[in-house]
């Protein structure tokens, strides 16, 4: 194996691992609220955004910085559910919410837009580690290719055990089966929700900080690409599942680094979109997911 | 029978009011264009205005008809500009007549689109909800990626395709399709007049097939499609027949689109996924299943930015409101309770076309 | 004579739950057949499992001398086979009329383009269709609201057009789901009287379930008791309900 392949490799684990961390927000939303937040990728966005004043114009540390995007976002993310998704919740047509969050998706983009300016804006680097040098100098992994990956395992292993052990955990669980029955159990099912919309929002807004590290130009529609192939990952990995979701982000990575640099470079994108129909209509449930059947 | 003869008179006043609008709006327009009291920005507008109209009415018979979301529209209006710009870029100057070309070119624009409709449609239609609408966006980008990388170019040998920008071709040879370049050169046929006429044909087309047989039973399938199956309605039949016209009318909205500027290119803004969301909020400001509301809201969102020069800044934050607005105003069931409620005009006596 | 409809053997398991177990029944043309048993007996899964919304894992379905085990829903309904579903399910936003003219569509017949074209065989065919979906309105008294929305049809009238829905396919056999289900007991009287006028207007063969005893027995020359997806007992509706077996698992003590 070439020193060139492992490289590839594991620049695809970084970059997967970002989608790892968006997608587990698609994935808990998605199994829990039972809704395709289309806006998830945006708030990565505004995320950095905040990450990038906080820290270049306000000269605070990047750990601080860090925290304050992690705040507005799940903030931004209660909201957003609060006022434009839950009044959906019962409509007669399931494509009302999911136009809804097309719609936010697009009122975000467009008052970055507006506040930012169309133009890129360089990301400050916010890991100060030159990363290591192994096999002799021909391998160099980077600082922030370390810590994304670190990153990511980490926040899985967190969020599995916040989800098996505590009992807002359990109370996500049960409204993800049956959100009728959750309520007759007396489980607050409109805070479930809004409590996975913060945990994912404050997840996108991690994601937004650490893509921004590796790909450090930040534009209004930074979030939108990254966002759409988390959800091709979180439903390669099986929708709602958590590790389904954080080996969806990592093989979708992988693949698209390798992609890349082996097929095409302008083609990358259509091969991660192919690979999402090819997964959706060979096995809709995803690698991980489970089957559900129509009740008639 | 008496009831049923004045629901067909309705039908058809209601199809009058329609086409009469088209009608009305062409005459006023062509007047104003004949006696020069039009600006110039105003008169380029004519024949986008009719692409978002088609665009608009042609994605209804998929939102609001079949009940599905297709966020790949934009993607079959592509098929329908490249494949139609191919051919008139190649047969320039070979043929007597500009009209027969156009004409030709028409034509297989709109097969293009429906050929990819129908074959990206049997394997999608399976799926329904978000997972249709992912994958459809999906399509519609894989589209434009390919199409960016496609290089098409012609001599004395006959065609040479590549994905890559190095080709041997003779010295009479000319690239037709140059991958990020797109096409050059392509024959500006389209006027506003072929517009509306195309405008008239898609609303024909959609309006009748949605008051028959056909459109019945897509209906059915929208509103219960186990209870469809249960009384023997092929499923799988009529949604692809949707979604394979919806998306042979997009193709028809790209061969104006190819045949009103001499560069086309496959970029994010006019056939990502931007645009397929752009057509998507005509729909829902026109009223998901209402036709001719979506062709009004099409033209009304693309000239409101423009004649308020002032507003055109802001003009994808108003429709992003709209859209959020609308579907909360339409479908939350706490307003349509208060509608219900504070409004006497409701919607009791609603229509599935209007 | 052969029976309509003769089903041998029928189950089905969800996961490790044999939900329909060793289902027999055999009904003859004209019958006016009840199938009755506790909640979660298996009732609507024999009946999903009778149109192809479930492939049977054993067993065989008979329909007028012809095999139609594991086929599609759209084919066993085109084999003769129509039916109405526990929580009633309309085309909503459709009106009334339209709803029937569904259920016509595999009987009168014309082509998407001669549809969009207008061609003449659009309205000879449309007209008829007109005719025949207004005949079936008036069966059950709907005519009136011929043009309303579905939806906006008072319960027990969508119960109604539901059936005559189904009628419009023109089956040989007619499936109906807890057809009196929410229905005050005036409605249901009157909806029992209509399911006999049916019966004979059409000559049609129905199988009906119902979870309410009295009722059935009422207007059902046969009966099938179905418990814990097995069948309890079976056979002429006096003998059933006097079974001490069914009166001990269904009537309870």
């Amino acid at each position: 194996m070439s020193m060139s392949f492992i490289s590839y490799l594991i620049n695809g684990l970084s970059l997967g691992s970002v989608y790892a961390i968006i997608a587990l927000g698609y994935t808990m939303v998605y199994g829990i609220a039972k809704m395709l937040n289309f806006a998830h990728g945006d708030v990565i966005m505004i995320g950095a955004y905040t990450a990038l004043i906080a820290i270049s114009q306000t000269g605070l540390s990047p750990v601080i910085g860090v925290l304050i995007a992690v705040v507005v976002c799940t903030v931004l993310g209660v909201v957003i559910e609060g006022v434009a998704y839950r009044p959906l919740r019962n409509a007669s047509s399931s494509l009302a919410v999911l136009i809804t969050a097309i719609g936010v998706s697009y009122l975000l983009q467009n008052i970055a837009l507006l506040i930012f300016g169309p133009n890129a804006q360089t990301f400050p680097s916010v890991i100060k580690w030159d990363g290591v040098s192994l096999a002799g100098g021909k391998l160099n992994i980077s600082g922030e290719t370390i810590v994304t990956i670190g990153a990511c395992i980490l926040i899985m292993i967190v969020l599995m055990t916040f989800v098996q052990k505590s009992k807002q955990g359990q109370a996500m669980r049960a409204v993800s089966e049956d959100r009728g029955a959750a309520q007759l159990m007396g489980i607050n099912v409109n805070g479930t929700i809004a409590l996975t919309f913060a945990i994912g929002s404050a997840l996108a807004a991690i994601a937004g900080v650490l893509l921004c590290s590796a790909y450090p130009t930040l534009t209004p529609y930074t979030g939108a690409m990254p966002g759409i192939k988390a959800f091709v990952a979180a439903v390669f990995g099986g929708i709602g599942s958590i590790p389904g979701a954080f080996i969806g982000g990592l093989l979708l990575g992988v693949i698209e680094i390798l992609g890349r640099a082996y097929i095409s470079s302008q083609m990358a994108d259509a091969i991660v979109f192919a690979v999402l129909i090819v997964v959706l209509l060979v096995k809709p449930t995803g690698l991980l997911g489970k089957k559900i059947q129509e009740k008639v | 029978m008496a009831k049923t003869k004045k629901k067909i008179s309705r039908q058809t006043r209601s199809n009058i009011i329609t086409y009469g609008i088209v009608i009305l709006a062409c005459i006023i327009v062509q007047t104003m264009i004949n006696s020069g009291s039009i600006s110039s920005l105003m008169e380029g507008l004519m024949v986008p205005l009719c692409i978002y109209a088609i665009l608009a009415v042609s994605l209804n018979l998929v939102v609001g008809i079949l009940g599905e979301l297709s966020l790949g529209h934009a993607g079959f209006m592509c098929v329908g500009a490249f494949a139609s710009a191919f051919f008139s870029k190649c047969m320039r100057g070979e043929m007597e007549s500009d009209g027969l070309r156009f004409f030709l070119a028409l034509l297989i624009g709109v097969a293009a689109a429906a050929l990819f409709g129908l074959l990206i449609g049997i394997p999608v239609l399976r799926l329904k909800g978000d997972y249709l609408a992912i994958v459809t966006l999906a399509f519609g980008e894989i589209i434009k990626n390919l199409v960016n990388v496609l290089y098409i170019g012609k001599d004395s040998g006959g065609f040479h395709i590549s994905t890559q920008d190095v080709m041997e071709l003779d010295a009479d040879g000319t690239m037709i399709i140059s991958g990020p370049q797109g096409i050059t050169g392509t024959p500006r046929d389209a006027t506003f007049l072929i517009g509306i006429i195309l405008v008239l044909i898609t609303l024909f087309i959609v309006i009748n097939l949605t008051n028959s047989r056909s459109g019945r039973a897509i209906m059915s399938i929208r509103d219960n499609r186990i209870a469809a199956e249960s009384i023997g309605i092929n499923v799988t039949k009529y949604k692809l027949m949707a979604f394979t016209v919806s998306a042979a009318l997009a193709g028809s909205a790209g061969v104006l689109y190819a045949h009103n500027l001499s560069t086309l290119t496959a970029t994010t803004n006019n056939f990502g996924y931007n645009q397929s969301i752009m057509i998507l909020v005509f729909v829902v400001l026109g009223g998901i299943g209402n036709i001719r509301g979506s062709m009004i809201a099409a033209v009304i969102l693309t000239l409101l930015p423009e004649l308020l020069r002032g507003l055109s800044d802001y003009r994808m934050l108003i429709y992003a409101i709209v859209l959020i607005v609308m579907m909360l105003f339409n479908w939350a069931p706490k307003a349509i309770e208060w509608r219900e409620k504070y409004l006497s005009f409701g919607r009791k006596k609603k229509e599935a076309v209007k | 004579m052969a029976a309509l409809l003769d089903v041998k053997n029928l189950g089905i398991s969800f996961g490790g739950l044999r939900a329909v177990n060793g289902f027999d029944i055999s009904i003859e043309q004209g019958e006016l057949y009840g199938l009755i048993g506790p909640n979660g007996a298996g009732k609507t899964t024999v009946f999903n499992l009778l149109t192809g919304v479930y492939k049977p894992d054993t067993g065989k379905i008979i329909l007028d001398g012809k095999d139609i085990t594991g086929r599609k829903t759209i084919d066993i309904s085109k084999a003769g086979i129509a039916r109405t579903f526990q929580n009633i399910r309309l085309f909503k936003q459709l009106s009334v009329l339209d709803n029937v003219k569904v259920g016509l569509h595999n009987h009168h017949k014309y082509s998407a383009i001669e549809g969009v074209l207008r061609l003449p065989r659009y309205f000879k065919v449309e007209k008829e269709m007109n005719e025949r979906a207004m005949e079936l309105l008036k069966v059950f008294e709907l005519e009136k609201h011929a043009e309303t929305l579905a939806s906006n049809l008072p319960y027990g009238e969508q119960r109604k057009l539901e059936i005559a829905r189904a009628l419009a396919t023109d089956p040989k056999l007619l499936l109906l789901d807890e057809p009196a289900a929410g229905m005050n007991p005036n409605e249901t009287g009157s909806l029992m009287e209509m399911i006999q006028f049916v019966r004979e207007k059409f000559h049609m063969t129905i199988l009906l379930i119902e979870h309410d005893m009295k009722l059935v027995s009422g207007i059902c020359e046969k009966l099938t008791v179905l418990n814990f997806g097995e069948v309890l007992a079976q056979g002429k509706t006096a003998e059933v309900l006097n079974d001490p077996q069914v009166i001990t698992a269904y009537l309870g003590e």
